[in-house]
């Protein structure tokens, strides 16, 4: 005698769309171009600056703000894939990058630095486009390992996003597959660098000659 | 239920030859027949584990579904297959009989494009929903451009 298999019995799904997304993409596409720089405080030390004299009183304040910039960068903690596991060693103990004033913190919004560690796929794109705009302004990315930086060994993949300059600007690109701490650590000196080269209200100074 | 048991008993229900050796059998059965072979391994054979379910693309020969289940309790397999033809994507689901194979049905509508009929929520599970195509066909080109991220 044959005994019967009970037959289970699915519920139909309970799914609705997740708009949660698509209603940041409308968000972000409709934000205006240069909203992260303050116009006012531009203009303010733009005055002080031209002032006859004043661009002592511009450098000693970038001085300032950049030294205590690049001596609390604090990453978040963004892994993505076995990038994260030399990331994770760079935290740790023993190459310590809390004596370069970085701690790893567990939250974007009180973050400066963003390292994308590992492939992004192009479903992980829009996420990571969400995490670095919860960072507050000024903020850095450092794209670690070849993945990051091109697509790597999964370029050619239907999913991948050939490199995370596509999705973020992106500020050094640390390169190795995975790289290891040590190298990891010398993008970190070198954004420590790019920092303290800032001019003020936060745009872009050429980088120093020793970098290049 | 052996596994020579369950060979002789699928060849006497489906008139087809078992192939496989041992306790991994396989089976190839026309796509109308496909829930049919199901069932009976579900219910006559007691293959009550889902294994896996994917798909081959043969090119110009179309596709051909392939799921495997287990008796985990006789230690025997059974691998089914089904070729669709050229220009096929419908084949029947195998939810109502296991559960397990939801999630697997899922992928392969995912990767594959085919479509289970009876399955009770066939949309896409690891790409995003408003992708277009289907990746693990042939026919679907090198680096397509995916904005704005591609």
């Amino acid at each position: 005698m044959e005994v019967k298999a009970p037959v289970p019995q699915i519920p139909p799904p309970v799914w609705t769309e997740f708009k949660d997304l698509q209603e940041w993409e409308k968000y972000r596409q409709s934000r205006p171009e240069g909203d992260k720089h303050s116009a006012l405080f531009e203009a303010v030390t733009e005055g002080i600056y031209n002032f006859p004299g004043g661009f002592v009183v511009t450098s000693l304040a970038d001085g300032f703000l950049n030294w205590a910039r690049k001596s609390s960068v604090w990453p978040v903690t963004f892994g993505l894939a076995c990038c994260a596991i030399e990331m994770m060693a760079t935290f740790a103990s023993r190459f310590d990058v809390e004596r370069l004033g970085m701690v790893p913190w567990a939250s974007p919004r009180h973050s400066d630095l963003m390292i994308v560690s590992g492939t992004v796929t192009i479903k992980m794109a829009p996420m990571l486009k969400r995490i670095y705009d919860q960072m507050p302004d000024p903020k850095w990315v450092v794209s670690m390992g070849s993945c990051a930086n091109s697509g790597g060994p999964f370029r050619h993949g239907y999913h991948v996003v050939k490199g995370v300059d596509r999705v973020v600007p992106v500020d050094v690109y640390v390169p190795g597959c995975p790289p290891p701490p040590e190298s990891l650590l010398n993008g970190l000196l070198i954004l420590q660098d790019q920092i303290a080269h800032f001019r003020k209200t936060g745009k872009r100074a050429t980088p120093s000659a020793k970098i290049d | 239920m052996t596994a020579a048991e369950a060979r002789a008993l699928i060849e006497q229900r489906f008139g087809v030859a078992a192939g496989g050796d041992g306790a991994a059998i396989v089976v190839t059965v026309p796509p109308e027949q496909w829930l049919a072979l199901g069932r009976a391994a579900r219910e006559a054979l007691g293959c009550v584990y889902f294994n896996f379910c994917s798909a081959v693309d043969w090119k110009e020969e179309g596709l051909e579904v392939v799921a495997r289940v287990e008796n985990l309790d006789a230690g025997f397999s059974l691998t089914m297959k089904t070729r669709l033809g050229p220009g096929v994507t419908t084949v029947a689901s195998l939810t109502s009989l296991w559960r397990g194979a939801d999630w697997m049905e899922r992928e392969a509508y995912d990767m594959f494009g085919i479509r289970y009929e009876g399955h009770p929520d066939l949309r896409r599970i690891l790409l995003p929903q408003d992708w277009e195509g289907h990746p693990l066909l042939k026919a679907y080109a090198v680096d397509t451009p995916h904005p704005p991220y591609r």
